[in-house]
């Protein structure tokens, strides 16, 4: 007997009330033992941060949670929170499937994590500074200087330029899996222009609007302040004396357009600040000043949160053929008349060459040794670790140094001996381009699945606002699932869904 | 205000007004064809085509008018960008670029309208469904604009999507008379033949009722317009030209007459004008074309000729429109 069939039968008979065995799927056999499940501390003990919800969970209609579900989809299609698919021009909106099974994090659980999640930041946004000012990391040697200087990510164009307060990543989603209790690896820090806000939002505000009482039973910390603090910190690093008339500086969200996979987040950010939403067409550099034109004439920007890659922000200074910038905007940004946010350059850090440098990189900065764990990375550029790569292809997670989305990966553990051979021949022709994990026991949540729940990989991103005023972590943030059994890919581009998290009081 | 988001505020109305009167003139048209034979019926639609501006467009595609294909090509060709389902897929496409200015509720009932829409005409429309289908347009229209009425602030983005309702409700009506006008003549029955002597202003016409075919005819315009019931109030008796003339052009109570229309684009661009304390041409073009309505009597327009007149109303709407896209800096 597996455990979460364990779990499926202790659940029925611990409770006498309308829940059948039917609700909790007798699946997940698939998944390795050592899997951590977040709810099931064994068979039909939740742990204690699930005990109160799963309570709820089994006294209710199971026809009714369906009912939920449905009128969850429902919801999300009405307020139109779709995205676009990528390949796929037969339907080029889709929603993204979300869970009505909420992720519990627990109070202490989550505070620890948080201190992790700050030091982290605060670290990349040191490295992100110094690379572009003193290199001081390059002079002792920490990180070798050629993988930063001569790397894709990083832009000479920056190079000596300090925004205000120093502050280069304003907003950062940092990639974070479980593996048991309270131990959290990160697998990526998105210090460009990470995307999936709106959906925590959404969630939570589908989940309050679905499921009142529970909200009123459980004390889980809100998320929805979130557009009120990322106004706040976009403002706090404007350039000094850019408020307008009325005290507060002008800020503006860019978008490349409807057409971009991420329209539906842009528009809504700038909806819940308050701000306008601009695309190219509506800017360009007048009297040295970034401006947008109103119907009553041209108006000054000075906070552009762009949610634009670096490589099509200014033809003049990058992509010459960019249809989604504006001409002179580098300028405008060294002449320090406009904060970027984040600012140009910041992949450097997020580099996944650079990934296995964190924990060196934490420290460096910090003075203190990094409290969240870094995964084990072996870089293919490197003889030694290549040959181990190519030993053990079956039980490692390649990754394109460059790749995102989830694209272009290797699941070892997942693949047949054809794909791993295929790989094996990409990767020798190109070893530089990739890195290599182990592959690890990610954590479950279980999900709604038909016959009632059924353990789910997850992920987490949190989202953190850094300005020269001060850190602010969303309790909880994005969790994503990978919806098909036993899969470890979360990406909504690849059939990942979302849940709502909740951080206990 | 962004200028781009004026535009976009700006179609997003003009395609969902656009849509519903789409939905109110086949509604007319499918009530005329169904007291005629079937070959006299596909004039009704030729002269639908016309009223829509599709009937070229129509030629090139299908050939000759045939009431099915007429209907279909109206409501739900996407090669047709004035069908009903193009038309929504526009203003909805115009309202996602908007987004930020308009509530939440306005962009949701637009997004539900859409999403409505988009499965009722996912197959042809039988003649049995289509009364139903058309209905269902309107109030999805109906439930847009009640959501901006209810619940949006009026401020500019309000004012320009009440510019592009009704400089688009204007252009339909002015359509409408365009094209019927022949309707009014005893004689003469080819819709292409609009250079004919304007026989409209004629003075045994003029007061004179209708024959029982025009009485329909004009019983169901007058119904797509939502005008009948109204009509029968303010003028007891046979339906006439002059009682025509006055309800879809002078009335400046009925809320689709083009007195009415040019009103509230004049109003709605006075509320611009304050907010920014300067005076742009479109408002002056708007006043102009509200005051040629304003003082105007009966006998005068007759005197001018009806059609000349409703064909001046046209070109001056389309000018206008123009001009609130300079003044308001629509683009670059």
């Amino acid at each position: 007997m597996s455990p979460e069939t364990a779990v499926a039968r202790a659940a029925s008979t611990t409770n006498s009330n309308q829940n059948t065995a039917s609700n909790i799927e007798e699946a997940g056999s698939s998944l390795a033992p050592a899997t951590f499940d977040e709810m099931f501390a064994g068979p039909g003990l939740a742990r204690p941060a699930y005990a109160q919800y799963l309570e709820w969970f089994l006294r209710e209609e199971p026809a009714r949670l369906a009912d939920k579900a449905a009128r969850a989809e429902e919801l999300f299609r009405r307020i139109g929170i779709t995205f676009n698919v990528y390949d796929d021009s037969a339907a080029t909106e889709r929603l993204i499937p979300f869970d009505i099974v909420p992720r519990l994090l627990a109070r202490d659980t989550w505070a620890k994590l948080s201190r992790g999640i700050e030091q982290r930041v605060r670290a990349v946004n040191s490295f992100v500074a110094d690379v572009y000012g003193e290199q001081e990391i390059l002079r002792a040697g920490v990180v070798p200087t050629d993988l930063v200087l001569n790397n894709e990510a990083y832009l000479p164009q920056m190079q000596g330029l300090q925004p205000p307060g120093s502050i280069f990543t304003h907003i950062t989603g940092v990639d974070l899996v479980c593996t048991g209790p309270d131990e959290f690896y990160v697998l990526e820090d998105n210090v460009r222009t990470p995307s999936g806000v709106s959906y925590m939002l959404e969630n939570r505000e589908t989940m309050m609007q679905m499921f009142p009482e529970l909200f009123s039973s459980i004390r889980v910390q809100p998320v929805t302040d979130f557009p009120h603090f990322l106004r706040r910190s976009l403002a706090a690093s404007a350039p000094e004396g850019s408020a307008d008339r009325d005290g507060w500086p002008t800020i503006a969200v860019l978008t490349p357009g409807t057409f971009n996979s991420a329209y539906y987040e842009h528009s809504f950010l700038a909806d819940q600040m308050g701000v306008e939403l601009v695309e190219s067409r509506d800017l360009q550099v007048v009297d040295g000043h970034l401006s947008m034109r109103t119907i009553s004439g041209h108006r000054p920007i000075d906070v552009l949160y762009r949610r634009v890659d670096d490589d099509f922000l200014d033809p003049l200074a990058f992509r010459p053929d960019s249809q989604l910038g504006v001409a002179g905007l580098m300028e405008v940004y060294r002449a320090g008349r406009l904060t970027v946010a984040n600012a140009p350059g910041t992949g450097i850090a997020d580099d996944k060459a650079l990934y296995s440098y964190m924990p060196e990189i934490i420290e460096f900065y910090t003075g203190e040794p990094a409290l969240l764990n870094n995964v084990t990375t072996y870089r293919g550029s490197e003889a030694d670790d290549l040959a181990f790569m190519l030993d053990h292809l079956d039980e490692l997670v390649v990754k394109e140094v460059h790749g995102s989305g989830g694209y272009g990966m290797l699941v070892g553990p997942a693949s047949s001996r054809a794909e791993l051979q295929r790989f094996r021949h990409k990767l020798m022709a190109n070893p530089g381009a990739y890195i290599a994990q182990p592959t690890l026991a990610l954590s479950t949540v279980p999900v709604l699945a038909e016959s009632g729940l059924a353990p789910r990989h997850v992920d987490l991103r949190p989202y953190v606002l850094l300005s020269p005023e001060g850190i602010h972590i969303t309790p909880g943030g994005l969790t994503r699932v990978a919806l098909t059994e036993g899969s470890l890919v979360v990406n909504s581009s690849q059939g990942g869904g979302t849940k709502d998290t909740w951080v206990l009081e | 205000m962004l200028g781009t988001t004026a535009q976009g505020v700006f179609w997003m109305f003009r395609y969902l007004e656009r849509s519903e009167n789409m939905a109110r003139l086949i509604e007319a048209g499918h009530r005329i064809a169904m007291t005629r034979t079937s070959t006299t019926r596909n004039d009704e639609w030729a002269s639908v085509l016309a009223t829509a501006g599709s009937f070229k467009a129509y030629s090139r595609a299908h050939g000759p008018v045939e009431d099915t294909l007429a209907v279909d090509y109206l409501l739900r060709d996407i090669n047709n960008r004035s069908s009903v389902l193009s038309m929504m897929g526009s203003a909805r496409h115009n309202a996602r670029i908007v987004r930020t200015a308009l509530t939440r509720e306005v962009w949701e009932a637009t997004n539900e309208a859409w999403l409505a829409i988009n499965a009722a005409l996912a197959s042809p429309v039988t003649d049995r469904d289509l009364p139903d289908l058309l209905e269902l347009i309107r109030t999805q229209s109906a439930l847009v604009q009640g959501m901006l009425h209810g619940t949006m602030v009026r401020n500019e983005v309000y004012d320009f999507a009440r510019l592009g309702t009704f400089i688009e409700r204007a252009d339909n009506t002015a359509r409408i008379l365009d094209v019927k006008y022949w309707v009014l003549v005893p004689s003469g029955n080819d819709v292409e033949s609009r250079d004919d002597a304007e026989v409209l202003g004629a003075a045994p016409a003029r007061a004179r009722g209708f024959d029982d075919d025009q009485a329909i005819q004009w019983e169901s315009i007058l119904r797509s317009v939502s005008a009948l019931g109204p009509y029968r109030r303010v003028h007891p008796g046979p339906i006439t030209p002059a009682g025509i003339v006055e309800m879809l052009i002078l009335n400046r109570r009925m809320p689709r007459s083009l007195a009415f229309s040019f009103a509230k684009v004049t109003d709605n661009l006075s509320y611009l004008v304050e907010s920014h304390g300067q005076s742009q041409p479109s408002h002056k073009l708007a006043t102009e074309l509200s005051e040629s309505l304003e003082g105007r009597n009966l006998e005068s327009l007759f005197d001018e000729g009806v059609h000349d007149f409703v064909a001046g109303v046209i070109t001056s709407t389309a000018e206008l429109a123009g001009q609130i896209e300079t003044d308001f800096r629509f683009q670059r």
